[in-house]
């Protein structure tokens, strides 16, 4: 395999709050081929968002980055100085926030906050090359041109969301980190928004990491899928290999409650809450809604266990399978 | 409740300020000897020293006496205004917000209408005609001037209120408007209200003080703006007795600094209660 | 027939000379099965008038032609004790779980004044203790819920109290936008079920209204596809969702992504 655009290493963020401290991200590693689009996918508190903030160093009081690198190119964006930082961010590696359609400046028109932008990163230069490169990204992404004339109320949900996706990509960066890009979004235009969002990608030979909680939309969008449960990576692989050879009982349970067009009035829920993050249980955070849990998963958290083709799972009984099938 | 209140220093000191300033009015008579405060009741122009400890005036006053009597009168005038206007503009905003229609034309109308008379020309115009002002005619005139923005202010806020979604619910509970009203708009309004008390009480107290300078103000009561007037009348700059006019001006002052920091405590003690949005 | 709309229409603006008049909602006809309870799913995107359709069906706004009609009477026209059992047999469930809860209140007031109103509770135990159950059916824990002001609450949670809420008051009728839209996946599975359950065993009627066609699939019986105020397709969900005859209907269907990966679905297109 080719040198991995983004490596990321024993992450770890923690929250201080009123009762103690809430570990967020746990110990979190994977790498990010180039052109490759992940997919990390939990549900809401799983520490995914955060993974994705920590990604450009977004964490704030009273969030901090214990723990772990973040290799971009080979440089740590953990580690970097102010400066490196601010010239990192938008060129090198760029986000699509959360409620991106509300991440626009309500009182600057489109061309504006291009401007912005560019600005902080003194490039381009002069007025005629910059509206030309402001025309040539809302083209990309399926806008017309006039649009840099407008302000972000005049246009639609999935609209504001492509000039944060033409924003995302202004720069060229290496590394594009969207978190929930379409959660708000209609269903039709969440296929649009997704299907602009893969395009681009491929057209300025990005690798995209996209955070959401939605399985079925993963399986068909990312490359690779990572499931995130209590601020770790409990399984991760080629999406195909994970939806069809789920090792993780967690996964497995993910896939199942997928409402499907099969037989209907089946509703397959999983039982329990997640795990509070101030106080998990002991050994495998999921041990407590596990349906196949066995004694030593409640002392003991289970390591990393590789299943061939680049397909990784954290479980005991996994492992045990895996060893016997070897 | 009691302990969120507590955690405000802004809006504890401004409340301790404030009954300090009230308490040494009322426990005047325990402090000073108030027939000192009578006209001719001491030598005049005395500076401050010896005897009388603020000095007396032309009039032969004791201007602490004065003062810790005047004290309540303003205090009293400011706070009946402020409560009046507030609660009628109140009244009056939640009729036209949550109605609608005709009397919400009617009122905001009349709101509007009245906010552009000069407020001062007719507050002289009433002076002027009352045969004797009192403190309490004061307090309903300027309260008379004062409710038209906060009815428009509260107007605003419930037409946004009833929009909610928790309103929809209450309905969906079978509960009729006037329960409504009261229980599930006006709690949501009282950040407001306590916010604008405050700049209500004071705003009026420099109406009234504004009036009683000009010498329209109740002739026979000593509230701290009557004693500007006694100071203006008998050339206290002039006569660089400074003594004479000085110890209203820090008194007012102290006044509007404990109005500021109950307003903003309380603002501050609301808005982290009703936190709300994501 | 429990609850009918007969076409309904609601406009809004009219401007000068009704010039720039917005038809929120044209011509809409809907009734529900007088007999056993039935989930109708009512399918569209922002702006289809879903939204306009539940606050017509709730008694929260007059349709501005047309009529809504409970049990065959006009939902308008009734008062006094009639009023209050429409109240009582007609619920919801919002989509937008911030905006449901007065923020100068605790949650507890959402599950105990509708349980103390509607006299499904003689006193503050009693009604205590219903909230607690309908807490457990939706996976919250009391300890962790009640007590709390709506803001220190997620929306996910906010959420579940509605649905607790309507499931607590078992009403002829629930019309539910979005119920599940900020719940996650493991649990909305769990709710769904309970929402069907309730159908089944209660014999309450649900009014489903949702973008997301496989959930439809799954707890419908009948089906309305809405698009820009009107209704394009219905019927049964078999036949709708099944063998969908409109192009807008097949477009809702394409959006859905499949069960299994697929990475050509992306860029592929039903011709619509």
């Amino acid at each position: 395999m080719t040198a991995p655009v983004l490596s990321v290493r024993g992450l770890e963020v923690a929250f201080a709050t009123a009762q103690g401290q809430a570990r967020a991200v746990a110990g979190i590693s994977f790498d990010l081929a180039p052109g490759e689009r992940l997919g990390l996918v939990g549900e809401s508190g799983s520490g995914k968002t955060t993974t994705a903030l920590a990604l450009l160093r977004l964490i704030r009081p009273p969030g901090r980055i214990e723990a772990g690198a973040v290799l971009l190119q080979g440089q740590d964006v953990l580690a970097a100085g102010e400066a490196a930082l601010r010239r990192l961010r938008g060129a090198r590696i760029a986000l699509v926030p959360q409620g991106a359609m509300n991440a626009l400046n309500p009182v600057l028109d489109i061309a504006t906050q291009f401007e912005d932008l560019f600005d902080a990163h003194a490039e381009p230069r002069g007025r005629v090359a910059r509206q030309a490169r402001i025309a040539a990204l809302l083209r990309s992404v399926g806008l017309a041109p006039d649009v840099m004339a407008r302000f972000p109320h005049e246009l639609s949900g999935g609209m504001r969301q492509r000039v944060c996706i033409a924003l995302a990509i202004a720069l060229r960066p290496a590394v594009i980190v969207a978190d929930e890009p379409t959660s708000a979004l209609d269903v039709v235009v969440q296929k649009q928004v997704l299907a602009t969002l893969a395009r681009v990608q491929r057209e300025i030979g990005a690798a995209l990491v996209i955070v959401g909680h939605d399985m079925g939309l993963m399986g068909s969008f990312a490359h690779r899928i990572a499931v995130v449960y209590a601020g770790r990576i409990v399984e991760e692989g080629p999406v195909a290999e994970v939806f069809a050879r789920p090792r993780h009982p967690y996964t497995r349970a993910l896939i199942e409650s997928l409402p499907r067009f099969g037989p209907r009035g089946v509703f397959k829920g999983l039982p329990g809450m997640a795990p509070s993050l101030l106080a998990p249980p002991p050994g495998c955070p999921f041990h407590p809604r596990c349906a196949v849990a066995m004694p030593v998963c409640a002392i003991e958290a289970p390591a990393e266990t590789p299943l061939g083709g680049r397909h990784r799972v954290r479980c005991h009984l996994a492992a045990e399978e895996a060893a016997h099938a070897a | 409740m009691m302990r969120a209140i507590l955690r405000e220093r802004l809006l504890v000191a401004g409340l301790a300020l404030l009954l300090l300033l009230a308490l040494a009015g009322v426990m005047a008579p325990w402090l000073v000897d108030t027939s000192l405060a009578e006209i001719g009741s001491a030598r005049p122009r005395r500076p401050p020293g010896g005897a009388h400890l603020l000095g007396t005036d032309t009039q032969g006053r004791d201007v602490l006496a004065a003062l810790l009597l005047a004290l309540p009168q303003t205090l009293r005038i400011g706070l009946m205004a402020g409560l009046i206007g507030l609660g009628l503009g109140c009244a009056l905003g939640l009729l036209a917000g949550w109605f609608r229609g005709i009397p919400d034309a009617v009122i905001r109308t009349l709101a509007d209408v009245a906010m552009t008379i000069p407020a001062i020309a007719v507050l002289v115009l009433i002076a002027v005609n009352v045969r004797s002002m009192t403190v309490e005619l004061m307090a309903i005139t300027v309260a008379g001037l004062a409710w038209m923005v906060p009815a428009r202010a509260v107007r605003a806020q419930v037409l946004s209120l009833r929009e909610r979604p928790w309103v929809d619910i209450a309905r969906l509970n079978g509960i009729g408007p006037l329960r409504l009203i009261l229980t599930e708009i006006l709690p949501n309004l009282v950040p407001y209200l306590a916010a604008s008390f405050a700049a209500a009480v004071s705003g009026a107290m420099l109406a009234t003080v504004g009036l009683e300078a000009l010498g329209l103000g109740p002739q026979n009561e000593l509230t701290l703006g009557m004693m500007f007037y006694w100071a203006q009348y008998g050339g206290a700059v002039l006569r660089g007795m400074w003594w004479w006019w000085v110890p209203p001006v820090v008194a007012l002052a102290l006044i509007f600094l404990a109005l500021l920091a109950i307003s903003a405590g309380l603002d501050r003690l609301a808005n982290a209660r009703l936190r709300v949005a994501p | 027939m429990p609850l009918e709309l007969r076409d309904a229409e609601v406009a809004f603006g009219g401007g000068l000379l009704g010039r720039r008049r917005n038809l929120a909602l044209a011509g809409v006809s809907l009734a529900l099965d007088p007999g056993p309870a039935e989930t109708l799913a009512i399918v569209g995107e922002s702006g289809s008038g879903k939204t306009t359709l539940t606050r017509l069906l709730l008694g929260l706004l007059r349709p501005t032609s047309g009529r809504v009609l409970w049990r065959g009477r006009d939902l308008h026209a009734l008062r006094g004790q009639d009023l209050a059992e429409y109240r009582r047999g007609v619920q919801a469930i919002f989509q937008d779980p911030f905006g449901a809860f007065n923020p100068v209140y605790r949650v507890d007031r959402m599950l105990i004044l509708p349980a103390r109103r509607f006299g499904l509770a003689a006193n503050e135990e009693e009604a205590r203790a219903l909230a607690e159950q309908a807490l457990g059916a939706v996976g919250l824990r009391a300890a962790e819920t009640l007590g709390r002001y709506p803001h220190q609450l997620s929306g996910g949670q906010r959420q579940r109290l509605m649905v607790a809420r309507a499931m607590m008051l078992r009403p002829r009728v629930i019309v539910a936008d979005e119920p599940v839209s900020m719940v996650d996946a493991s649990l909305r599975a769990t709710i769904l079920g309970a929402l069907h359950l309730l159908r089944q065993g209660g014999g309450v009627s649900l009014v489903y209204v949702t973008h997301d066609l496989t959930t439809a699939w799954q707890l419908a019986d009948r089906v309305m596809v809405m698009r820009h105020g009107r209704v394009v397709e219905q019927g049964d969900v078999e036949q709708v969702i099944g063998r969908p005859a409109h192009p807008y209907t097949r477009a809702l269907l394409d959006a859905v992504p499949p069960a299994m990966p697929d990475p050509d679905w992306l860029d592929r297109e039903d011709a619509a």
